[in-house]
């Protein structure tokens, strides 16, 4: 299997008051349509080491290459480029832009990107809706959503540019039980169509449906 | 509508705040009105009085300046002043002066070939008394030829009633200022007794009244043939104190002025150094617009720059999830700096229409009735020259002032914020 992403030797430091360390030596790789939890109890790094991995933060020691780019030093612009292109988020808070209409919040990277016209990205987006069983409310302000709904349009929108790899921060952690499952199943769909993902979880469950299992202490990761 | 992504957020977040938005427009549109407005106002005021000075200043004068040169004196002669005698004279007096330009002929045959002067006028200047009854009435009368006199400062335009070719074909005519007229109350055809400083009188006759629209002229001012003022003066026929001059272009004068003083010995005054102080009241006026209307720009421009920043404050989470969508900095900027350049635009162009709307508006103001001045509304320059440089006022005070907010955006750390 193909090697998509690849990490090695990440150490991050928080420089407050004073200096923390809260990565250490961090290398692991992630192979194509592999579906990886990272779990481990709170405050032990998972969410510093998602955002090192998706490219929005770049203060770490250490190289990240993601499907043959090393993305470690890559310019701003490249980097936000890379990450419109490549790498699908989902947060744990639902975080849509309220003003817009929630196909509009699904639209936005793709318009970003560019590389279809307004009409087609509309129709692709519509199609994402749809398989999140949101597509009735494409047209409503996502401020006016339901918790659940909105990270059902969140993930529609992370998918929207066909990335390579899909993050994801508890996606699951904000949600109800109901909701939660709704959203277990539909990441087991992604799974099972070929997709690449990371997700931080605190559900065994969740975890569970993965190829693999990360756990992380203290900012390194047990063997 | 297809707008590019940046833009179509820009527009969404503009009119998801919409009283906002307007009440940043309205600051750019009332800075911009009032400029224009101001500009248009004081440069139709200084069109006006420099209308009115240049009607009565010619392009150059030519005349024989009054010396005061005491370093002899006849006294010396007078007191046998002889080695270590010491002569002081105080309050020392010419005994007699001409104040005439010798070879006055041959200076303006020279100056009437001269390739860039329109128009040669000789004058003969005094200051003469017109009785009314036992009231002496002063006034400067001038000595000219008419013809020359009309083509220098358009006297046919002036006249309320007569030409002034009347006094080519009157014996002993005078042109009277209208409120001289009715200070001595005549009219055209009645006669006037002028008195000369040497005792000499002359009866004319009135042939036409004419308003300048300033008192100096209209009030204490006249015009008689050059030569009638000759005889009055008992003076010869080629005795004249001025020469004044019209330039084909007005604006080489102070080129022209001092070769000619150089040439004929002579003063030469040009319009602009004798109207010195009515450019320096043109530019205080000039440079006070421009400030008063900076001011009020400056005060939108924080106004914007204040909603901005709150603007900016309230959208944090926004930014973050727009930069880890992909939109890089320069997006941010972009999406966040339109939205005040927006303002500003559409704010500059009603800011612009409601500049011209009140100038016109302030151009059909009927001015106060005034004896003075004669001038009917209020004056007003439409110079478009103003409106783009409102336009440029406009849209580079909100730019700036959006640019600060922008850029303060554009660093927003998504991580900080999505972490939550
Ligand atoms: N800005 C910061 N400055 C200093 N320390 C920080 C900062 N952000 C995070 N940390 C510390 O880094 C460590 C890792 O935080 P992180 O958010 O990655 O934990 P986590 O594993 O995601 O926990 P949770 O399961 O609760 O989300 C924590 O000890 C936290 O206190
Ligand atoms: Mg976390």
């Amino acid at each position: 299997m193909q090697e998509l992403l690849k990490a090695e030797k990440l150490n991050k430091y928080f420089h407050g008051p004073d200096t923390v360390q809260v990565l250490y030596d961090i290398s692991l790789s992630i192979c194509e349509s592999e579906f990886v939890a990272i779990m481990g109890k709170s405050g032990c790094g998972k969410s510093t080491l998602l955002y090192l991995l998706s490219t929005l933060d770049t203060e770490y020691e250490g190289t990240i290459d993601i499907n043959g780019t090393r993305v470690t030093g890559l310019n701003e612009n490249a980097m936000a480029r890379f990450r419109n292109e490549y790498i699908g988020f989902v947060f744990q808070f639902h975080y849509l832009l309220p003003e817009f209409t929630a196909i509009e919040n699904v639209m936005l990277p793709a318009l970003k990107l560019g590389n279809f016209d307004h009409e087609a990205v509309e129709k692709n987006a519509l199609e994402k809706l749809r398989r999140m069983d949101m597509h009735q409310h494409a047209y409503k302000l996502s401020g006016k959503l339901s918790g659940g709904q909105q990270q059902r349009v969140a993930i529609a929108r992370a998918l929207i540019n066909d990335p390579t790899i899909i993050m994801a921060d508890e996606p699951t952690g904000n949600l109800d039980s109901v909701n939660t499952d709704v959203v277990f199943n539909i990441f087991s769909q992604l799974v099972q169509e070929g997709n690449t993902i990371i997700t931080v979880t605190h559900d065994h469950d969740f975890a569970r449906k993965g190829n693999r299992i990360i756990e992380m202490a203290d900012g390194r990761i047990k063997t | 509508m297809k707008l590019p992504v940046n833009l179509k957020i820009m527009k969404v977040h503009l009119l998801s705040r919409k009283r906002q938005t307007i009440v940043a427009m309205l600051g750019v549109t009332f800075g911009i009105g009032m400029f224009i407005l101001m500009m248009s106002f004081m440069k139709g005021m200084n069109d006006f009085f420099e209308d009115i000075m240049l009607s009565v200043t010619p392009d150059i004068r030519i005349y024989n300046d009054y010396k005061t040169d005491y370093s002899t004196s006849v006294a010396l002669q007078y007191f046998g002043g002889k080695g270590n005698n010491l002569v002081i004279v105080r309050h020392p007096r010419p005994k007699q002066i001409n104040l005439n330009l010798k070879n006055a002929p041959g200076i303006i045959r020279d100056l009437q070939n001269h390739s860039e002067v329109e128009v040669v006028s000789p004058l003969l200047s005094a200051q003469l008394l017109f009785n009314y009854g036992p009231v002496q009435l002063g006034a400067i009368v001038d000595g000219i030829n008419v013809r020359d006199e009309d083509r220098l400062f358009g006297l046919s335009e002036k006249m309320v009633s007569g030409k002034p070719e009347n006094l080519l074909m009157a014996d002993n005519g005078i042109l009277l200022g209208y409120k001289l007229a009715n200070k001595l109350n005549v009219g055209t055809g009645d006669l006037v007794t002028a008195v000369a400083p040497s005792g000499a009188s002359l009866r004319f006759r009135v042939v036409g009244l004419y308003k300048f629209g300033i008192a100096t002229m209209d009030e204490y001012k006249a015009y008689v043939n050059l030569t009638d003022m000759q005889q009055l003066l008992g003076k010869s026929r080629d005795y004249i104190t001025d020469i004044r001059l019209k330039m084909k272009n007005m604006e080489r004068a102070p080129v022209h002025a001092p070769t000619m003083a150089k040439k004929y010995g002579y003063k030469a005054d040009d319009w602009e150094t004798v109207n010195a102080s009515i450019k320096a009241g043109n530019l205080i006026r000039d440079t006070f617009t421009y400030v008063l209307s900076f001011t009020l720009l400056l005060i939108a421009g924080f106004g914007i720059y204040n909603i901005m920043n709150m603007v900016i404050i309230g959208k944090m989470k926004d930014i973050a999830i727009l930069k880890a969508e992909g939109f890089a900095r320069k997006d941010i900027v972009q999406i966040f700096l339109s939205q005040s350049l927006i303002i500003g635009f559409i704010g500059s162009m009603a800011g612009l229409l409601l500049g011209f709307l009140l100038s016109y508006g302030l151009s059909k103001v009927p001015w106060p009735e005034d004896e003075w001045v004669v001038i009917k509304h209020f004056p007003v320059n439409f110079n478009t020259l103003y409106y783009v440089v409102g336009m440029i006022f406009g849209l580079l005070t909100t730019g700036l002032a959006g640019l600060l907010p922008a850029l303060k955006a554009s660093r927003v750390d998504p991580v900080a914020i999505l972490r939550g």
